[in-house]
């Protein structure tokens, strides 16, 4: 399993009731089930995936963040993770106020685009930045918000959330991101995981 | 038909108070079973049929000699697998095989029924089927499925027992009877009761049966339950064993004579009053109307596990009505997956040979059932 996925376990206590938006092939979901025993749940667009989650035992449904997370009340999970897609969405300051609505903690993780690859590879190239964790085109590409772990830091001062946790992944190494090693942090970790809360 | 040797019937002696105000009692409910029951008893699924659906749901229907209606899904190493699974299904009351309904002898009379057979419902077919639970001795079911008009049985059985069943699948239907429905159910019942030989409902005393009209009714809803796509890559505008237009009436188009063909065929297995008090149950069924405008309500009191299943191009049940199930389910924080089957085969889509929806309902099944 991705590193990614063992810090999210970790960050989720036991028998809490989850809700993993865009839960692919559920391979999140169902470490949380087997390992911390919580209530989970899944929303993913693409059929495909729901079926394979289904054939895995999930509970998950078909469906699209931006509209679909409006059919939950307020507080109704624990927790609520977004794994690397809130890049993708036409609006995530409403994703982000959504996901604290629904739950009341959420989890986000964020590929970073101040790791200095991705710096080096625009300021020599010229090009958009091609790298491992962003292997699109800028034509082709779902991510049309790219931010990096400093403009999330900041982007919670400006919308009102609470970041409770921040972890730096680093080739599969983790460290925790405060105010002091930001500028390193946002330069050296290829993931950003923060534990936030309204 | 000789349909009465090839027929299992349980005569329910508990009074059933139907929702038009009547009690009806000793009345005949058909049903078939597939598989085996366990030790426990909790292997049991009831199906429930759709509209003109019987019990039986696969191998070779014994009144019809053609397949039973739901063969694709059901059977050994099927989506709802006969190997391991007891699959038990009822003719709906108001139906025609077997079960009570209006071509019975009214016993105080001594005469067929036909209209005067009490308005039937959603819920008093329900109501009458849970009877089977009892007669079986199961306590709880693994799981109750349905399509279409088995679909809102299977919300309507949830709702007024939820502690009976442990998984809940409702497939291509609906919470409430949208107008467009409605539309086209009257449809239905019009051609029917246009044609003279129905006689007011009277036609089995008089000998005659109005085949016309349920051929037409027949005709026009099996329209609905195919895509215009779907319609246009089988069908387009081939022409039926003719090289050029005839300039007349006759079935120029493949799609006129196989609709020809659908009408024709149905008289011979359907009856025509079954076909105007069925319709009129599913017109009648409005779950959020039950429970004051707030469907969640109707499943706040069972733990089931749902999972809704609808199709891309089905336009009779879109999935949108099905999305609204999901919508009341999470409102409530209940168990509920949902997909929709990309499939260009319309309503019809959950009887065919649909490899998506076919592996779905199995995971679902088998893997629930293993984690029970």
């Amino acid at each position: 399993m991705k590193t990614e996925y063992k810090i999210i376990v970790n960050l989720i206590e036991e028998k809490t009731r989850v809700l993993d938006v865009g839960c692919d092939d559920g391979t999140l979901l169902e470490s949380l089930k087997k390992n911390k025993n919580v209530d989970a749940r899944g929303i993913e667009i693409s059929k495909d995936k729901v079926q394979t989650c289904v054939s895995k035992g999930l509970t998950v449904i078909e469906g699209n963040a931006e509209l679909d997370l409006k059919q939950f009340p307020n507080d109704s999970f624990d927790y609520v993770v977004l794994g690397q897609t809130l890049q993708a969405f036409i609006n995530p300051e409403i994703v982000i106020k959504e996901l604290l609505r629904v739950g009341k903690k959420a989890i986000i993780t964020i590929p970073n685009f101040g790791h200095w690859k991705v710096r080096l590879n625009l300021l020599i190239k010229g090009t958009m930045p091609i790298t491992e964790s962003l292997p699109n085109d800028w034509y082709n590409t779902p991510n049309i918000h790219m931010c990096t772990i400093k403009d999330f830091v900041k982007f919670s001062k400006i919308i009102n959330f609470k970041i409770f946790k921040s972890l730096a992944l680093t080739n599969k190494n983790i460290s925790t991101i405060n105010n002091s090693n930001l500028f390193y942090k946002n330069l050296f970790a290829e993931l950003g995981i923060f534990l936030i809360e309204k | 038909m000789n349909i009465k040797e090839s027929i299992k019937t349980l005569v329910i002696k508990k009074p059933l108070k139907l929702d038009c105000g009547k009690t009806i009692n000793n009345f005949p409910l058909a049903y078939e079973t597939y598989g085996s029951l366990n030790k426990n008893k909790d292997n049991a699924i009831l199906v429930f049929h759709a509209l003109t659906g019987d019990q039986f749901v696969t191998g070779i229907n014994p009144v019809t000699k053609k397949d039973g209606w739901w063969s694709y899904a059901v059977g050994p190493n099927k989506s709802i697998d006969t190997n391991k699974y007891f699959v038990i299904c009822a003719n709906v009351i108001g139906g025609c095989m077997g079960s009570f309904g209006p071509s019975h002898k009214n016993p105080d009379t001594n005469k067929i029924y036909g209209t005067d057979f009490p308005v039937i419902t959603i819920n008093d077919m329900v109501n009458a089927q849970v009877n089977l639970l009892d007669h079986f001795e199961i306590k709880k079911l693994f799981s109750v499925v349905g399509g279409s008009m088995g679909g809102m049985q299977v919300l309507q059985f949830i709702s007024n027992y939820p502690d009976k069943a442990g998984t809940v699948v409702p497939i291509a239907c609906t919470s409430s009877h949208s107008a467009q429905n409605i539309a086209f159910n009257e449809l239905g019942r019009q051609a029917i009761a246009s044609d003279h030989n129905w006689s007011d409902g009277k036609y089995l005393s008089n000998n005659t049966l109005p085949d016309k009209g349920l051929s037409v009714a027949r005709m026009a809803a099996h329209i609905t339950y195919l895509s215009k796509k779907g319609l246009q890559e089988k069908f387009g505008r081939k022409l039926q064993e003719r090289d050029a237009l005839k300039f007349g009436f006759d079935a120029d188009f493949q799609i006129e004579s196989y609709l020809r063909y659908q009408g024709s065929v149905f008289v011979d297995r359907f009856d025509a009053n079954s076909y105007l008090y069925i319709t009129r149950a599913m017109d009648y069924f409005d779950l959020v109307k039950q429970f004051d405008g707030n469907l969640s309500n109707a499943f706040k009191k069972t733990k089931a596990k749902f999972f809704v299943i609808s199709f891309t191009s089905d336009w009779l049940y879109p999935t949108q009505e099905n999305k609204d199930i999901v919508i009341a389910l999470n409102a409530i924080g209940a168990d509920v997956g949902f997909v929709e089957i990309k499939s260009d085969k319309g309503h019809d889509s959950f009887l065919l040979d649909v490899p998506d929806f076919l592996n779905t309902l199995k995971n679902f099944l088998d893997k629930s059932y293993s984690e029970r």
